[in-house]
């Protein structure tokens, strides 16, 4: 709800602004004195502290996708409140957009912490982490500071 | 010329995010669940722990070059274009990103997945 209210801000905000030569760069930064754009930038932020708050105890593949709600919400404010033109194209393009990320997240293994497929790494990622109870989203040992199982860049 | 622009800005967002969101994914791996860490040590330490850690840094970084790119590609083009179809390449850069980078599972369901977004592209860029 956020991205979808945020980036609908946004759009009204640089539509109103009008549109920005390459060779005038500075007009980004006069741009967020617009109040759209500067409401549509503290939902944004707003929709940045949940998705870090997500990302600490799931897996980016598990959280992008549950993110992919906001492209229907993102469609119906572009239509109704923005009244832009969505075609039927567009619209069978954002259904099967989300019908493919609801499709990884309905998947079952979601997380890389019920990875089972690379037993190697798993036992290695399990010994250099605490133990963690990813039913709950719980870290059980004391110390969480030296980071969650599968951070393994 | 606007669509060139516009699929231009859309290119840059998708690059940044993904580096931005790797990043990002990483460090808040690194700083832990913040639901625990709150609870234990207060909303200081998560917002000191998150702050302190140099990919998360970075990660802000990229993902303020894909919000600016996201400013310009909005002023040339349709939000439900620019928004949807960045985010959904996104996510396929990411899906080989996670792979390659966070070690994650994509198999064969994901990327059957991966396929569906990008045919939903195609038919928004038509």
């Amino acid at each position: 709800m956020f991205a979808a209210s945020g980036d609908s801000m946004l759009s009204h905000g640089m539509k109103q602004t009008g549109s920005i030569s390459i060779h005038h760069l500075q007009a980004v930064i006069f741009a967020i004195l617009n109040p759209w754009i500067a409401v549509g930038i503290l939902l944004l932020l707003a929709f940045f502290a949940t998705y870090m708050i997500a990302l600490s105890w799931a897996d980016l593949t598990y959280v992008l996708p549950a993110t992919s709600l906001g492209y229907v919400l993102l469609a119906l404010v572009a239509r109704f409140l923005l009244h832009e033109h969505v075609s039927p194209m567009r619209w069978l393009g954002i259904a099967l957009i989300t019908g493919g990320v609801g499709f990884i997240a309905g998947g079952p293994e979601i997380t890389v912490y019920s990875d089972t497929a690379k037993p190697v790494n798993q036992a290695r990622a399990v010994a250099a982490s605490p133990p963690f109870d990813a039913a709950q989203g719980k870290l059980l040992a004391k110390d969480a500071r030296n980071g969650a199982p599968g951070a393994r860049l | 010329m606007k669509a060139v622009y516009t699929w231009s800005a859309i290119l840059v967002i998708v690059c940044a995010s993904v580096v931005g969101d790797v990043l990002l994914a990483h460090a808040m791996k690194q700083v832990g669940n913040v639901g625990v860490v709150w609870r234990r040590e207060g909303l200081v330490a998560v917002i000191r722990r998150t702050l302190g850690n140099p990919n998360f840094l970075f990660g802000v970084t990229a993902m303020a070059v894909a919000f600016f790119s996201l400013l310009f590609a909005l002023s040339w083009g349709d939000v439900s274009l620019v928004a949807p179809a960045a985010a959904s390449l996104t996510f396929i850069g990411n899906a080989v990103a996670a792979k390659i980078f966070l070690h994650e599972r994509v198999d064969r369901r994901r990327w059957i997945a991966a396929g569906l977004v990008a045919a939903g592209v195609a038919l928004l860029a038509g």
